[in-house]
């Protein structure tokens, strides 16, 4: 029995989210691609167990998640290094940001401790509900909330801080950047 | 660090994006902990708003980038591949 076109569709759906996922979590992007890559040999292995009609999303994330932290506990030094470069790993930027802000912004979510910026990723990025956010971690909702606060708090002093020059209302400067760091 | 245990479980709905306004809020009560913005023109506590709503943008943006760049061909014959093959 073959698996159900429209599962494998969801599937497929949520690659693009799970990557970008998986490039949060490692920093790296062929890490990320190896991450995704196994995720979907797991999932389509076990497409048994995910309920159809449920959060498919919720359940390859977690997938992703949980293929990370084993594999983090293992390669705990080698991790660490790729967090510390997390600014540096992805060059491309979106054209509607300034360059300078945008990778200000993404050295300051790199200097987060992992578990904040997760969080913070699956609430304000990925979209999901605190509870899909809890389900996918492992942890209660109260502590993703918390989490997702002191991420916000922490990004916004260290922006504050850090980047006034850069991320104050100087459009003009950052449009002439914008247009430069194109092509 | 050693603000564990904060347990707001109850406080907010199930949206996501919504609580970036009582977030910001929140900075500014902890205004004494940040520094002032250096621009007179642009108080400190909107400088906290301000923030907040461009970290979410930024967020987005940055998430969207790779989104955008859909499914990679090796990735897309995988999930293919394994789907047409016989289900246990």
């Amino acid at each position: 029995m073959k698996l159900d076109p429209a599962i494998r569709d969801q599937v497929l759906g949520t690659v693009p989210s799970l990557r970008a996922f998986a490039i949060s979590l490692c920093g790296n992007i062929d890490r990320a691609d190896d991450l995704v890559q196994e995720t979907l040999l797991r999932a389509l292995a076990h497409i048994d167990s995910f309920q159809p009609g449920t959060n498919m999303p919720a359940w390859l994330f977690t997938i992703l998640r949980n293929l990370f932290r084993s594999e983090y506990r293992k390669r705990r030094r080698e991790v660490e290094d790729a967090d510390g470069h997390y600014a540096e790993t992805l060059k491309s930027h979106p054209e509607q940001t300034g360059r300078v802000e945008f990778e200000e912004f993404r050295a300051a979510l790199a200097k987060l401790p992992s578990d904040q910026r997760e969080a913070l990723i699956l609430v304000g990025a990925s979209g999901f509900s605190y509870d899909d956010a809890a389900a996918i971690c492992g942890c209660a909702v109260g502590t993703i909330k918390s989490r997702v606060n002191r991420a916000r708090t922490r990004l916004a002093d260290l922006l504050a801080i850090d980047g006034v020059d850069d991320f104050g209302p100087d459009r003009a400067t950052r449009a002439v950047l914008a247009g430069g760091g194109r092509n | 660090m050693g603000e564990r245990g904060k347990n707001d479980a109850m406080k907010h709905r199930k949206t996501n994006l919504e609580p970036l306004e009582p977030v910001a809020e929140k900075s500014e009560n902890q205004e004494p902990m940040a520094r002032p913005a250096a621009t007179p023109h642009k108080p400190a506590a909107r400088l906290g708003r301000e923030v907040q709503a461009r970290i979410g943008q930024q967020l987005r943006a940055m998430y969207n980038d790779v989104v955008n760049q859909g499914v990679p061909e090796h990735l897309a014959d995988l999930v293919r591949r394994l789907s047409d093959q016989d289900q246990e």
